[in-house]
């Protein structure tokens, strides 16, 4: 018997959560795949091309029920993003899905090349992306992904924070007419959003108001930082919580005003602290003439330490606790 | 056109390519050299494309995966009316849409290509489409022999076959030179036909001038349920006596007076024929 895996989240948080009326979800990959095939029985141009993925990415359901819109590449991530490109180029919507830290790495110059400088509407899903495979090591993280592709021209990047953001991040990445990628992880997420959201490509969610400090989170990190909020709130301290579910284009204006309007400014993300979402928010402010006590959470530029995704957000203080200590301390309140 | 008027238009196309790289200040004169040839035939005989069509999603496709050899595609497009020939004495200038390789801006121009490796999987895909949609066009690719080193073609070369491609064609401008030198020192290749043969490619081997050969392997190619790969044996430099098999014309331009030899070399031979 294997221990089980630790949970992402303490009974101080779960308690918050509960107080926050927050409801858990299912993983983000498992909405990913249903949306995927709901959208592909509807247009048959549809493909999902895997690496010896379909069982990683929850794809089985589909390969099974549309056998004609899956094409399985074998363990070749330069072939998958490649021939993604080529049907992409012969009017097919290509899904190339594959574990982000292969999909980003083994084959960048196709993404490079093939997708973005020959621009063909290919859409390229980065699975248990971050470090959702934990314990597995650094071959398997994806804390890289994020930079690489911020420093290509013409693509999306996506980073969905919940199930609603990685439902419509799916269906705008099959409505796209250039390309998207798309990252999330494998476990269960809480829902963040009120039914009535409205989620735009390009355009940050505020999940929680507050001008004493903003955390800007994106992905998986969001859920910890409005925990953090809910915890903050109840010491006194207001937090904004922004969802920056786009990472390109980032919503410059709403990183901007959050400036203006918030006292210090956090950013979270489960990516190396180089490149990612904290730097984009660093040059978009000073840029734009608003500098603010700010940090950058995320792993830090050394080796990952060994645990499960659990184990690696606390001891890099991706968690309510974390996050809560890091707003204090850099509103000298600790 | 016949075998002998085709021949007489390559004299003419190696003759705009040189000028062409010599306005451009860069090229790659071996490599366009060896592969005009194969070009030429490609596109005035095999396939099924013309500007007119080159929206008709039925239109046969083809990648150049040694995007290098840019400049003898653009001479060749040219020709066959795809743009001005004028076009071509912007080649690698100051805002030019005429890149030193080949980019999906130019009409006529499936895909960006210019590293290496990339070619073949893209026609995988593409040949995959055709078949996805019961479409009739073909899928074409022009590979280097020094390029086959990148792993990607062998990736490609297992999808290709393990999906029956038969609409598949992979063209290989065997010139045996690349920038360091020969192939069989730089990295070896050989046995180049049974590797491919062992990947369960459909292999066929013709002299890469030869008209007649280039045109009866590439026209009439398919064995059902086989992609094609075709070993065309070429000279670099092909047609210009001084830089035919010789690495340095891989990427050298030539001077004034080499130009002036060149051109004199093949107006010598055009007026022969």
């Amino acid at each position: 018997m294997s221990a089980p895996a630790p949970s992402m989240f303490t009974p101080a948080a779960k308690a918050m959560a509960q107080k926050l009326g927050l409801t858990m979800g299912r993983a983000n990959l498992e909405e990913f795949a249903d949306t995927l095939m709901e959208l592909a029985e509807a247009d048959p141009d549809i493909v999902a091309v895997t690496s010896d993925s379909r069982g990683s990415g929850k794809l089985a359901p589909f390969g099974k029920e549309l056998p004609k819109q899956i094409v399985e590449v074998g363990i070749a991530e330069q072939n998958l993003v490649g021939i993604a490109a080529g049907l992409a180029a012969c009017g097919k919507k290509p899904f190339a899905v594959s574990p982000g830290c292969f999909l980003t790495a083994r084959s960048l110059e196709q993404i490079k090349n093939d997708i973005c400088y020959s621009d063909v509407p290919a859409a390229l899903v980065g699975i248990s992306s971050g470090v959702s495979y934990g314990a597995l090591g650094t071959t398997h993280h994806s804390l890289h992904d994020l930079a690489v592709l911020r420093a290509i021209n013409n693509l999306t990047i996506t980073v969905p924070a919940d199930n609603f953001e990685t439902r419509e991040a799916i269906r705008a990445a099959a409505l796209a007419t250039r390309p998207v990628f798309v990252r999330f992880g494998k476990a269960a997420m809480y829902g963040l959003h009120r039914p009535d959201t409205q989620f735009e490509i390009g355009k940050a969610i505020t999940v929680h108001e507050g001008t004493d400090i903003a955390i800007i989170a994106t992905g998986e990190t969001v859920i910890h930082a409005l925990l953090a909020a809910g915890e903050l709130e109840s010491q006194g301290i207001s937090c904004r919580v922004l969802s920056v579910h786009t990472i390109k284009p980032l919503d410059a204006e709403a990183i901007l005003r959050t400036g203006r309007e918030c006292g210090a400014i956090i950013t979270v993300e489960e990516h190396l602290v180089h490149g990612g979402l904290g730097e984009a928010c660093a040059s978009t402010l000073l840029q734009g003439g608003e500098a603010k006590p700010f940090r950058i959470v995320g792993i830090p530029d050394e080796e990952t330490v060994t645990g499960a995704q659990a184990d690696i957000f606390r001891h890099y203080g991706i968690s309510m606790e974390g996050l809560t200590s890091t707003a204090l301390d850099l509103l000298q309140r600790a | 056109m016949t075998n002998a008027e085709l021949e007489l238009k390559a004299i003419q196309l190696r003759k705009r390519l040189l000028k062409v790289i010599v306005d451009a200040g860069a090229g790659h004169t071996g490599g366009g050299l060896s592969c005009l040839d194969i070009l030429n035939v490609l596109y005035n005989r095999v396939l099924r494309v013309s500007p007119e069509t080159v929206a008709d999603p039925h239109r046969d496709r083809y990648v150049q995966s040694k995007g290098h050899c840019v400049e003898a595609l653009y001479t060749v497009l040219s020709d066959r009316g795809y743009f001005p020939e004028a076009d071509l004495e912007t080649v690698c200038h100051y805002q030019s849409h005429y890149v030193g390789h080949p980019t999906r801006q130019i009409p006529g121009i499936e895909m960006n290509t210019g590293a290496l490796g990339h070619g073949l999987p893209i026609c995988v895909g593409m040949a995959l489409a055709s078949k996805m949609d019961d479409a009739p066009y073909r899928v074409f690719t022009m590979l280097g022999d020094g390029e086959l080193a990148e792993g990607s073609n062998w990736e490609a070369g297992l999808a290709a076959s393990h999906y029956q491609l038969d609409n598949l064609i992979a063209i290989l401008d065997y010139n045996t030179l690349q920038i360091t030198g020969h192939t069989r020192d730089v990295m070896s290749t050989e046995p180049v036909a049974e590797k491919w043969r062992a990947f369960g490619w459909n292999v066929r081997e013709v002299n890469g001038h030869d008209y007649a050969e280039l045109t009866a392997a590439m026209a009439d190619p398919a064995v059902p349920g086989q992609p094609t790969f075709i070993i065309a044996h070429t000279i670099k430099g092909k047609g210009v006596s001084f830089m035919e098999n010789v690495a340095r014309w891989h990427h050298g331009v030539p001077s004034e007076r080499e130009f002036e030899q060149a051109i004199a070399e093949l107006e010598h031979r055009e007026v022969a024929s």
